[in-house]
């Protein structure tokens, strides 16, 4: 019994922790499937969103602000942010790139990674700065069946049910609105689109908005589990092997890649981590990933390239 | 019920001129259609039919020239205000949003049409719900017009090419355009289905009303279905008028068989 309560409390903490790679991952996905460009810079904009978000909040809490208040005008002021750099984006870098190569695309979001992060830290600082949105102490369920009962960690099911919540929202605007037709849209074909009069670059400014407002919502659950440093841009690297187990252009993979990348590396780093000296955590996910590469070059939920000769 | 022949002229455009480089697409092109009519636009490869088209719905820019569409006189289209202004058109070799059903293909084409806010929307808040089934129901008829209800789940990309062009058409009439540009809507079809499709031009045009200007190698089809035809050679218009009067050109016999030296 006590194996199995451990094996359970281990499940459940990699499963949870693996939907915050999720929240990371579905930013990557978004601006790829609207817009073919992979996103190098969505780490930079989670530190971008956290930093304007946490730096509000500080300074109107320390004016005297009830904490409410800070709240919403903090997460309000990094939403603007992340418009105005959504709009930056798209006026000065993709928007006069447009029908570049992907490759070319994908360089300029490397330049605008770096001009982020400078600037991220520039205006609002480079220390490591505490968020407490959530509540970050832990649960003991199920103590009846398990001696000591299975630990879950608060912050771990808030950011689970956030990402369900951004996860639902997202495949009904891409579903059922106008935009998120038009987004699909002009991700395949830029000509046609224009022919029915879907304004691209305005839909790219949307794409880039929503990305940023994703990097937003990751901000606060990662800004409340690490603080909002600048390391939080090393999450973009975390997010790749949940891309590419998960594929590329699919919202539900990013979740089920994040999920099996979350529990894998935990599952393995407790039970083969002892074997090996463990460790196992940091490099793991990177392994699955190769796996799947060799297998289903197009991820799990990818959609099938299928050429016709 | 055929759209009344009023002779009113839809579309103008004057002494256009492009070039690309070196290269002179079109030289000093004036050309009309009139509204309700069925126009043809002929001419051997490389005569600058599909720069002509480009041109009218805005991907182009003319070097020199006036377009005149609707009374309003512009140096240049945008594509936005073409689709705007209900400029509609098919490409010579498809495209579709390749990823999508063919349903959500043709809905795209509804996309001007759209009224209701993104949050109602999202919501399927009553009269954005209602406004979505008003839209599906245009899309459905559409649907049924073109006889691909059986493929109207299939992401597109799995069609085979005849039915790709039915659902280009069929996302361009979801536009409700008034003027249909149709590049080539025959090429690479067998003759069956160039029968569908020369059947589906006609009822477009008497049914809608719609005012349709074509790019077309088919001879027989052009001759059949046009009221007036436009020839191009080398950027230059040679002839223009009614199929007969085309027929029997001398520049056209010239153009298209080649001068004895």
């Amino acid at each position: 019994m006590v194996a199995l309560g451990q094996f359970l409390e281990v499940l459940i903490g990699g499963l949870m922790s693996g939907v915050l790679y999720s929240l990371v991952a579905l930013g990557f996905v978004l601006i790829f499937k609207a817009s073919g460009v992979f996103n190098y810079a969505q780490g930079a904009m989670v530190l971008l969103a956290g930093l304007a978000m946490v730096r509000t909040l500080d300074l109107l809490v320390a004016n005297g602000f009830p904490p409410w208040a800070a709240i919403v005008l903090g997460i309000g002021f990094a939403a603007v942010i992340m418009a105005a750099t959504a709009w930056l984006i798209e006026r000065f870098v993709i928007g006069p790139l447009v029908n570049q190569d992907g490759l070319t695309l994908f360089m300029s979001t490397i330049g605008v990674t770096f001009v982020i992060e400078g600037a991220a830290e520039m205006i609002f600082g480079s220390d490591v700065y505490p968020l407490r949105l959530f509540p970050t102490d832990a649960w003991f369920v199920l103590d009846g069946l398990f001696p000591g009962g299975i630990l879950i960690n608060k912050l771990d099911v808030w950011g689970a049910l956030i990402a369900g919540i951004l996860v639902a929202g997202l495949a009904i605007f891409f579903q059922r609105t106008k935009t998120g037709r038009a987004l699909r849209a002009v991700a395949d074909d830029h000509l046609a689109a224009h022919s029915v009069g879907i304004p691209i670059n305005w839909i790219w400014f949307v794409v880039w908005l929503v990305a940023g407002l994703v990097a937003l919502v990751a901000a606060t659950v990662w800004g409340t589990k690490l603080g909002v440093q600048f390391s939080i841009t090393f999450l973009a690297l975390k997010a790749l092997p949940v891309l590419i187990i998960g594929g590329l252009t699919s919202i539900p993979g990013a979740i089920a890649g994040g999920l099996i990348v979350g529990a894998g590396e935990k599952i393995a780093e407790v039970y083969l981590g002892p074997s090996v000296g463990g460790g196992i955590e940091y490099w793991f996910a990177y392994v699955l990933a190769l796996a799947v590469l060799l297998v289903r070059p197009q991820g799990l939920f990818g959609e099938r390239i299928i050429e016709r000769i | 019920m055929r759209a009344p022949d009023t002779n009113e002229i839809m579309l103008q455009v004057d002494g256009i001129a492009l070039a690309f480089g070196g290269v002179r697409a079109l030289r000093d092109v004036t050309f009309n259609i009139r509204r309700g009519e069925i126009r043809a636009i002929i001419g051997p490869n490389g005569a600058g039919k599909t720069s002509l088209l480009n041109v009218v719905n805005g991907f182009y820019h003319p070097n020199h020239g006036a377009i005149t569409f609707k009374g309003r006189t512009r140096a240049r289209m945008q594509p936005f205000e073409a689709a705007r202004g209900g400029i509609a058109r098919t490409f010579q070799n498809v495209a579709l949003f390749k990823g999508m059903s063919a349903l959500d293909n043709i809905m795209a084409g509804r996309t001007l049409k759209v009224r209701r806010g993104l949050l109602w929307q999202m919501l399927r808040y009553g009269p954005a719900l209602a406004e979505e089934r008003e839209h599906r129901h245009r899309v459905e008829e559409i649907i049924d017009f073109l006889e691909i209800e059986a493929i109207r789940k299939v992401p597109v990309g799995r069609l085979p090419y005849g039915l790709q062009k039915r659902v280009e058409l069929g996302r361009a009439l979801a536009m409700e355009p008034d003027l249909l540009l149709l590049d080539e809507p025959m090429a690479g079809m067998n003759l069956e289905e160039k029968e569908d499709m020369s059947r589906f031009i006609i009822d477009v045009n008497s049914h809608y009303g719609t005012t349709i200007a074509l790019i077309e190698h088919d001879m027989a089809v052009v001759m059949d279905l046009s009221d007036r035809v436009a020839v191009l050679d080398h950027g230059i218009k040679i002839a223009d008028g009614t199929p007969d009067e085309v027929k029997k050109s001398q520049a056209v016999i010239e153009a298209y068989l080649g001068v004895a030296h």
